[in-house]
């Protein structure tokens, strides 16, 4: 009949269950390439600014003098232009997603150099 | 004749997920003039192009939009290549071609979701964004990204994918064929469905012409026009042929959308056997200089996109014309003499995407 | 693949090319504007897939006949370019008069005072 066409798959549902995940509770599990957030292995990175010039939003800042190394993370597109263009592959894309949060967020990364501590820079 | 009144529609309604705004103007319950008004998320996507070099701008463009991003992405990387004259490897054109007939596929299953939602069918809505999930989890296991890819790159793709994770595609293709199967069923034979659909906004082959209709769109009121069959990509050593239907109305645009997701399915298929080996791209050294229209098929209809550059490394003007643009007319005409209970699915069976629309 | 044809022809022709173009039974698939030093227009029309453009070289000032007694659907794209470029088109029917887009600046892609 044409009315009850419907039956069958609410049926069928009824008995599977929800299909969601119940969020907080429960995560999804990621994938290998799930683009999720830029991740740096700061000791290998030469502050070439590579990244910084190739960023289509402009997220990345690179500070040679400091060495410092910086993300905008809620103006990064994970676009993995940078991890590509990256000459030393310093750079990854991480799977985990950045944790939501309220106004700009800026990761900075500051390379230990044997010469100079860090506190006294 | 009865009194006139005006009726604003959108841009927040409750079945509409876009921001278009309608003045619709009524007579009694019947709508005898629609004037639209967009500029809602106006971003200036087109003029970004002087900021950001040609190669940046791939990951701009395929934001234009959420649904044919990967489309996007693609005519803008197919317009540098045609005016560099860069010939990509036969794998890049086949992973394309894949994803985009994904695509065609997640677009085509939200819609039918989103057409469920405008005539009040609640769990129908839910069962095709159930089904849309597993395109999106197909995405996500080989781009990354659920709903951006930035897997399209100017010469070729980023990414291949695996053989285990083709055939493992084929398993979820064949799932979701039965699934779909079953609610296609629903949309087509369902008499509470076929109420709501059957003859209303139809649109004769005459008037989907003078009103330049696209895509499904025209094809549903008899136009045969698909831009794949141009074989762009892999699409000329694929076997398919467009579909069309003659009625013209909201239950034939239904059914031709139903056709292509089949058919999409049915493409991908095509793909995965006549997969080649090698590599997925070539190096493109310099800057482009020329301008090239390039023309594709996306979920919507067709895309047009300008694409002109001097010689330099930022482009002079990139303009991309969307299937959703050159369906707003055609919608405007259907809404004419249409009761005001219609209206969403009228706005619906265009398959309007005014993000695309204002870039 | 289809042809791709590109022709420069003079803002006077084009009422008379359009309506060539309409009785060989092209459609017409968009009109783009470029602005570079000059208002470039171009309209696109095709039929079964092959692609003819009509180039327009003009400015701000000059006076463009609208298309739209030859292509009704003319109208989003002349109010769109008109709006945005700030190109004269005359006789668009309907004229939105610069409110089809809710934008703040007036011919955001054109000359900017």
């Amino acid at each position: 009949m044409s009315i009850l066409r419907m039956s069958k798959t609410l049926i069928k549902n009824l008995l599977h269950g929800p299909f969601t995940i119940a969020y907080p509770l429960k995560k999804k599990e990621t994938y290998e390439r799930t683009r999720g957030s830029i991740g740096i292995s700061i000791d290998d990175c030469i502050f070439c600014g590579m990244c910084e010039r190739r960023c289509p939003t402009n997220a990345i800042r690179v500070d040679k003098a400091r060495v410092s190394w910086s993300i905008e993370r809620l103006q990064c597109i994970q676009c993995g232009y940078c991890t590509e263009v990256c000459p030393k592959k310093c750079l990854d894309m991480e799977n985990q997603y950045t944790e939501p949060s309220f106004g700009t967020v800026r990761d900075v990364h500051i390379k230990c150099t044997n010469t100079q501590s860090p506190s006294e820079s | 004749m009865g009194n006139r009144t005006i009726v604003p529609f959108g841009p927040q309604h409750p079945v509409l997920p876009e921001p278009i705004h309608l003045d619709l103007v009524l007579e009694d319950e019947t709508v005898v003039e629609a004037v639209p008004r967009i500029g809602y998320v106006h971003r200036g996507l087109e003029k970004l192009v002087e900021k950001r070099d040609f190669q940046q701008y791939t990951y701009v463009a395929e934001r234009i939009c959420g649904i044919c991003s990967f489309m996007h992405g693609m005519g803008y990387c197919m317009s540098i290549e045609s005016i560099m004259g860069a010939e990509i490897p036969d794998r890049a054109k086949f992973l394309r071609t894949i994803w985009a007939e994904f695509s065609r596929l997640h677009s085509h299953l939200m819609w039918l979701g989103l057409l469920a939602d405008a005539f009040g069918f609640e769990s129908l809505f839910m069962q095709s964004w159930k089904l849309r999930e597993e395109v999106l989890d197909v995405f996500e296991e080989t781009t990354g990204g659920r709903v951006i890819f930035s897997v399209c790159d100017i010469g070729g793709v980023r990414k291949d994918i695996k053989k285990e994770t083709l055939e493992k595609i084929l398993g979820v293709l064949d799932r979701m064929e039965k699934e779909l199967t079953e609610i296609a069923g629903v949309f087509l034979n369902d008499s509470t469905v076929k109420l709501r659909t059957r003859g209303v906004g139809k649109l004769s082959k005459e008037a989907a012409f003078e009103l330049g209709a696209l895509g499904p769109m025209a094809r549903a009121s008899g136009i045969e026009m698909d831009m794949r069959t141009q074989g762009y990509a892999a699409y000329s050593q694929l076997d398919f042929k467009p579909i069309i239907d003659l009625e013209g109305d909201s239950y034939a645009r239904t059914k031709v959308r139903l056709g292509e997701m089949f058919q999409a399915m049915d493409l991908i298929r095509q793909c995965i056997g006549k997969m080649p080996e090698g590599d997925i791209k070539v190096k493109i050294t310099g800057s482009p200089k020329g301008e090239y229209f390039t023309r594709l098929e996306q979920p919507r209809g067709e895309v047009l996109y300008y694409v002109k550059a001097n010689g330099t490394k930022f482009l002079d003007r990139v303009r991309v014309r969307t299937p959703t643009f050159a369906n707003v007319p055609a919608l405007l005409e259907t809404l004419k003499n249409c009761s005001l209970a219609d209206v969403p699915i009228l706005i619906l069976t265009i398959d309007p995407c005014i993000s695309c629309t204002e870039r | 693949m289809a042809s791709e044809i590109l022709r420069e022809i003079s803002a006077s022709d084009l009422l008379a090319e359009t309506l060539k173009l309409k009785h060989a039974g092209y459609r017409m698939v968009a009109i783009s504007c470029t602005y570079k030093e000059v208002m470039e227009l171009t309209y696109s029309f095709d039929l079964n897939y092959d692609l003819v453009n009509l180039r327009i070289l003009t400015d701000t000032k000059t006076e463009l006949p609208s298309i739209g007694i030859i292509y009704a659907y003319s109208f989003l794209y002349e109010n769109e370019i008109k709006e945005l470029f700030g190109v004269n088109i005359t006789g668009i029917s309907p004229d939105y008069n610069d409110s089809l887009y809710k934008i703040p600046v007036k011919t955001p892609f054109g000359i900017q005072e």
